[in-house]
């Protein structure tokens, strides 16, 4: 009878196979990180003549700073500081447009409203992927190609943010906007000093998963940087690769790979909490 | 006055890079321009005739249907099992979800190159010891090699994803019910069938919506990186598929046509979202 009742939860023998399952899907989950960094690790005949050791070598800073440094067509410091302008730019961008937009629909009331509030909403629906030849023209004509405006831009024009706010901003009670109006503060102030603070974590959370959109965007840099100094990370890692039968430079590469996934895993992990909750946020 | 400058900044932005883009598409789709770019010549529904009489623009809407069919099902499944064991534990499953969490935050290009070299075929590890065992594995040949291979490229990491969904799900299902249902001699295959499966249905289908859209249309590095849409079509995707024949094949009228028809099938999924999510807040 004690043993049903704490079926639920497991006890003894069973709980070591429920861990003993677990870590094997955590294992599987690492085994593709762990494989790369420890090619990143080591020279390039190790990895060349199969198969590849399983266990770090000594060539961590060398390669490290081989790809930094020097990379394959553009230092990979470079293209990280390209990586970190834009994502800042996607998620600061968006934020601040967004939180604008979305305090004018709910607080004001003007001719229009509803319309301006449909068109915004219409763009939740049509990822970038589905009009990239006519929005290239657009940023083509601008002459934007191969700049941080073009990378930016084109991204921020959703509304996913300002849907967002907009669900948060309709929970504020009223009360605040009254005793703010009744105190004679004006529209702004209250926005700066009252909606801004309460929205905070709201914000936050919103960074972080913001931050790793742009972070991880491959196909738009891929059509507009051209010139390999504009390449960001996670797209120049595929330009590193030769064409034709070259054999491509394994542990630079593999360490620019590596270098393109510490600064989301990292925002991730240190801000666990928000970015869960920005998640089931945005989808919600 | 005010409002409308607070809602310039986006209305702006979304009118140059959403709504003219968006329109030029459904105008660029009726229109083939002659060889030399000059003018273009009016089709009608000319491009969109032509596309669904395409052998391989078929063959590219049966290729996505597998291939995000694939990604769903393995990424969801491996995420509800390990849920169901992490839900199990009285301790430490908020150690396993900080484990499990961050492969999230890799960029589906980035997952494609690691997946890549885990397989290449001439430094891959796993083809090695798969070579060691007897099989020869190419993806860079073997349809069915590449197919699998970006499909378990997509859905490595989107397993995190998955599993904090599920975790949550499970974790919100009142714990009386199952504890009930344990003290009835009901044991955990059963629980799980008549209870546990039936509760967490709207976490499930949510996910499925959610998932069918990423596998259409963000795994879009994880294709280019590994085959490049071959070997010959069978990986060609239909996002893959809009990239390639506009900026690749300079086909602007068919490529057009076919974010046109990407439109509708956003739109859909948009509209079970939607219509899906307003029945969640009732529950």
């Amino acid at each position: 009878m004690a043993e049903r009742s704490g079926m639920v939860e497991k006890r003894g023998p069973g709980l070591w196979f429920t861990h003993l399952g677990l870590i094997i899907g955590v294992l599987i989950i690492f085994f593709p990180i762990w494989l790369a960094f420890v090619a990143s690790t080591v020279t390039q005949p190790e990895i060349t003549q199969p198969p590849m050791p399983l266990w770090p070598g000594d060539r961590f800073f060398e390669n490290y700073r081989d790809a930094l440094v020097s990379g394959v067509n553009a230092p990979v410091a470079r293209m990280l500081a390209n990586s970190l302008i834009m994502a800042l730019g996607i998620a600061i961008g968006k934020i601040i447009i967004s939180l604008l937009s979305a305090f004018a629909i709910v607080y004001f009331r003007f001719p229009g409203r509803r319309l301006f509030f449909w068109l915004i909403f219409l763009t939740l629906m049509l990822p970038v992927e589905v009009r990239i030849v006519p929005t290239y023209e657009v940023v083509a004509g601008f002459g934007m190609l191969n700049s941080y405006s073009g990378l930016i831009f084109p991204l921020i024009a959703s509304a996913t943010a300002t849907f967002l706010f907009r669900q948060f901003f309709l929970t504020v009670p009223d009360e605040l906007a009254e005793a703010a109006r009744v105190d004679g503060a004006r529209p702004m102030r209250f926005f700066i000093d009252i909606l801004l603070p309460m929205s905070r974590t709201n914000i936050a959370a919103l960074f972080v998963i913001l931050f790793i959109y742009g972070w991880n965007q491959y196909l738009w840099p891929l059509l507009i940087t051209t010139d390999p100094s504009m390449n960001t990370i996670v797209m120049g890692i595929k330009q590193m690769f030769p064409s034709g039968d070259d054999v491509a430079d394994w542990p630079v590469i593999m360490a620019t790979s590596i270098l393109a996934m510490v600064p989301p895993i990292v925002v991730v992990i240190s801000m666990q909490n928000l970015f869960i909750r920005g998640l089931v946020d945005s989808e919600k | 006055m005010l409002p409308i400058l607070l809602l310039l900044p986006q209305i702006v932005i979304t009118a140059v890079f959403f709504f003219y883009p968006a329109g030029q598409a459904v105008w660029q789709s009726l229109f083939i321009p002659d060889p030399f770019g000059l003018k273009s010549q009016f089709v009608g529904l000319g491009n969109f005739e032509y596309l669904l009489g395409d052998p391989y623009y078929r063959a590219s809407f049966v290729t996505t249907a597998i291939f995000s069919g694939l990604v769903t099902l393995v990424s969801m499944g491996m995420a509800l099992y390990l849920a169901l064991l992490a839900d199990r534990l009285i301790k430490g499953a908020g150690t396993y979800r900080t484990l499990l969490i961050w492969p999230y935050a890799v960029a589906p290009a980035v997952a494609g190159v690691l997946w890549l070299f885990m397989f290449n075929t001439r430094v891959g590890v796993v083809s090695w010891y798969l070579g060691l065992l007897g099989y020869d594995w190419n993806h860079v040949l073997n349809e069915g090699e590449a197919m699998g291979l970006v499909v378990a490229a997509s859905s490595w990491g989107r397993v995190s994803y998955n599993f904090l969904f599920f975790l949550a799900g499970l974790q919100a299902i009142p714990r009386s019910v199952i504890e009930a249902a344990a003290i009835d001699g009901a044991h955990f295959w059963t629980r799980f069938r008549t209870i546990v499966f039936p509760l967490l249905s709207p976490t499930t289908f949510f996910l499925l919506v959610v998932n069918v859209v990423y596998a259409f249309f963000e795994t879009f590095g994880v294709i280019h990186t590994i085959t490049s849409g071959g070997p010959q079509q069978a990986t060609t995707i239909l996002v893959y598929k809009v990239y390639k024949d506009g900026f690749v094949g300079q086909d602007l009228g068919g490529s057009a046509a076919q974010s046109v028809i990407l439109l509708f099938v956003v739109g859909l999924l948009t509209i079970v979202q939607f219509k899906f999510i307003e029945r969640r807040v009732h529950y």
